[in-house]
């Protein structure tokens, strides 16, 4: 039993009550406290996926009760990456907002440690319901994230958001309810024995909750149809926030990924491959629904949004192949992802920021202040979301197609990535041309409000178009540890026989 | 009993469903109530429906429900509870604050410049 698997979700846990209770009217302690926990996040992440190198899946019984009856955290190479890339997009949204967002509303520091903490509950517990509470913990600190700083557009789109992830709770329980009815438990390991035992009379009942759990994910995934309340949460949320939100869908792409290779993978008997049938063409449609939405968008912050669809798409695209190689060049692609479409975010801030009136409405105006230098990094960022060389979009784009060559509906899913990649290149470049480019023809300069502040912001954008770049350079040894994680996951023996094997604590006196 | 209770869910998820699907704030947050209701009912009975049955062991007694399905409602209960009371002061604030509790967002709401202040 590892006592470091618990630090992620006990760190936060203990930071955010800190900041909100004792240092809550000093902004710049409040500021210390935030970022050292997310470089203390950083620090764990790095030597939690060091430990999955010697010792592949390790389990920490919760109050030291027996797996299948107590709850259970478990560290695999899976959980280890995702909580890396968690703790890499928070320190750069967190230096993000401390240059001035986390003061344009209260307790911004305490809900986005909870945030973490409920992103990183969600990585790396072992039980379906538990991952249902890892949810709501992560989805309420989203809330208040979701309307820092109010105003009536932001707090309108903000009970939509509510709205829509209460009902996707109320599914979820549903779902759960249904497989712990006919299986008798909620331990992921013990359901991916169990699944396989249930009897063809209740496979129905299991079935439909299987493709519930789907939904639900698919819902926190914004795969189409279920993709309607992103855009206009993403484009009305503060621009930290929007960012750290680019790892929010990727918890449902984990989701889909865990669920579905571990509790109806191959050991599932009759229910195994659940999933495939329905991903694969829902995936495409948001692919190019995705895509045509940044063509059709009419403000900077839709049109990232839409874009994070269109990139959903193709990550769920190459998971619901459900092949090792496949899902290897989906993790690849979903770390990518998560990197560009928050530097993207910024980026916007950086633009609407320096455009008062105008904010990131995409019309020409005069140029604004560092123009050049802004529309730089929004041409990096665009070539890294849109797939073109040599960022690692490109790298993952190649990969996806690669791992879908020996899929029976190849020409569909390469037709889709292209051409979907195609409508956003255009989307991207007509942005970008008339926000930077057409902006040298008008005579004056826009005047930024207030005093944008100097390095900061650059720094946090990046960090991210930096973790982009290592990406791409250290494209062969990571693909080597992606295809590690992908042979781990469709291997479940390991994970099922750490988890199942009583190993805990003894006390003190027992020897 | 099992169609009593069955059409009981039935009729309440229904009932929640169309009130969620109205264009104002207020019958949506009625008709998320009623939905968490549906579904507490619905986790309550996955353990099976049994009549004076204890959920812990108990000397001389054969016959058990499951207390775990019991214990998974107390927690859901907690938080649509808790729930429900964030969605209500947001649409009341959202109300408030652009006199209009339409849930979708109007026309214009995704043009608007951003209103950090």
């Amino acid at each position: 039993m590892n006592h470091w698997i618990i630090l992620p979700i006990l760190l936060p846990a203990m930071v955010a009550p800190l900041i909100a209770l004792t240092v809550r009217h000093d902004i710049v302690l409040c500021r210390v406290f935030s970022v050292a926990s997310t470089v203390l996040l950083l620090v764990l992440g790095g030597v939690l996926m060091g430990t999955t190198a010697v010792e592949p899946v390790q389990t920490y019984n919760l109050g030291n009760w027996l797996a299948p009856f107590g709850i259970v955290l478990v560290l695999d190479r899976l959980s280890a990456l995702l909580l890396l890339l968690t703790a890499v997009l928070g320190l750069a949204v967190v230096l993000y907002a401390i240059n001035g967002w986390d003061r344009a509303g209260r307790h911004f520091h305490p809900l986005f440690q909870l945030q973490l903490m409920g992103i990183n509950g969600a990585f790396l517990t072992g039980d379906l319901f538990n991952l249902f509470v890892f949810f709501e913990v992560l989805l309420i600190a989203s809330y208040g994230l979701m309307v820092h700083a109010g105003g009536p557009a932001r707090m309108r789109a903000g009970v939509q958001y509510v709205a829509i992830n209460l009902v996707g709770s109320s599914v979820f329980l549903v779902a759960v309810g249904l497989i712990y009815s006919v299986t008798g438990t909620l331990n992921m390991a013990h359901l991916a024995v169990e699944v396989g035992r249930v009897s063809a009379a209740d496979r129905a009942l299991l079935e439909t909750g299987g493709l519930l759990l789907l939904l639900v994910f698919a819902v926190k995934a914004a795969l189409v149809p279920l993709h309607f309340w992103l855009p206009g949460t993403y484009a009305n949320a503060p621009a930290p926030v929007a960012a750290l939100f680019a790892i929010m869908t990727k918890v449902g792409a984990y989701a889909i990924i865990r669920v579905f290779t571990l509790i109806f993978g191959a050991g599932a008997a009759a229910s195994a491959g659940l999933a495939g049938p329905w991903l694969l063409p829902l995936a495409l449609v948001t692919l190019v629904g995705g895509m045509a939405g940044v063509l059709a968008s009419r403000r900077l912050g839709q049109m990232v949004g839409f874009a994070v669809i269109g990139s959903m798409g193709t990550l769920l695209v190459s998971v619901a192949l459900f092949t090792p190689q496949a899902i290897s060049a989906a993790l690849y692609y979903l770390v990518h992802s998560t990197l560009a479409a928050g530097a993207l975010f910024l980026i916007v801030d950086l633009v609407r920021e320096r455009r008062p009136d105008l904010g990131d409405r995409l019309t020409t105006a005069p140029q604004f202040a560092q123009c050049g230098f802004i529309s730089a990094l929004f041409l990096l960022g665009s070539m890294a979301m849109t797939g073109l060389p040599p960022l690692s979009g490109f790298v993952g784009k190649l990969l996806v197609l690669d791992g879908a060559r020996e899929s029976a509906h190849a020409a569909w899913i390469w037709g889709g990535i292209l051409g979907a990649s195609l409508l956003a290149i255009i989307g991207f470049a007509r942005a970008g041309t008339t926000l930077f480019w057409k902006s040298a023809s008008v005579e004056g300069t826009l005047q930024p409000m207030g005093q944008p502040a100097p390095a900061l912001p650059f720094v946090s954008v990046g960090t991210l178009l930096g973790g982009m770049v290592l990406l791409t350079v250290f494209a062969g040894p990571i693909m080597l540890y992606l295809d590690s994680v992908a042979q781990q996951l469709f291997t479940p023996q390991q994970y099922i026989d750490t988890v199942m094997t009583p190993n805990t604590v003894q006390p003190a006196g027992a020897h | 009993m099992e169609f009593l209770v069955a059409s009981t869910i039935g009729v309440i998820t229904a009932a929640g469903i169309y009130l969620v699907l109205r264009a104002r704030t207020f019958p949506v947050v009625l008709g998320l109530t009623l939905l968490t209701y549906a579904i507490n009912l619905f986790l309550f009975i996955t353990g099976r429906l049994a009549v004076g049955q204890p959920p812990v062991l108990q000397d001389g007694v054969t016959a058990y429900t499951d207390p775990l399905p019991q214990a998974l409602v107390l927690t859901a209960i907690v938080i649509s509870f808790g729930m429900t009371a964030v969605i209500v002061v947001m649409a009341l604030r959202a109300y408030i604050e652009s006199e209009n509790d339409h849930v979708d967002l109007i026309d214009g709401d995704n043009d608007r410049g951003d209103s950090r202040t």
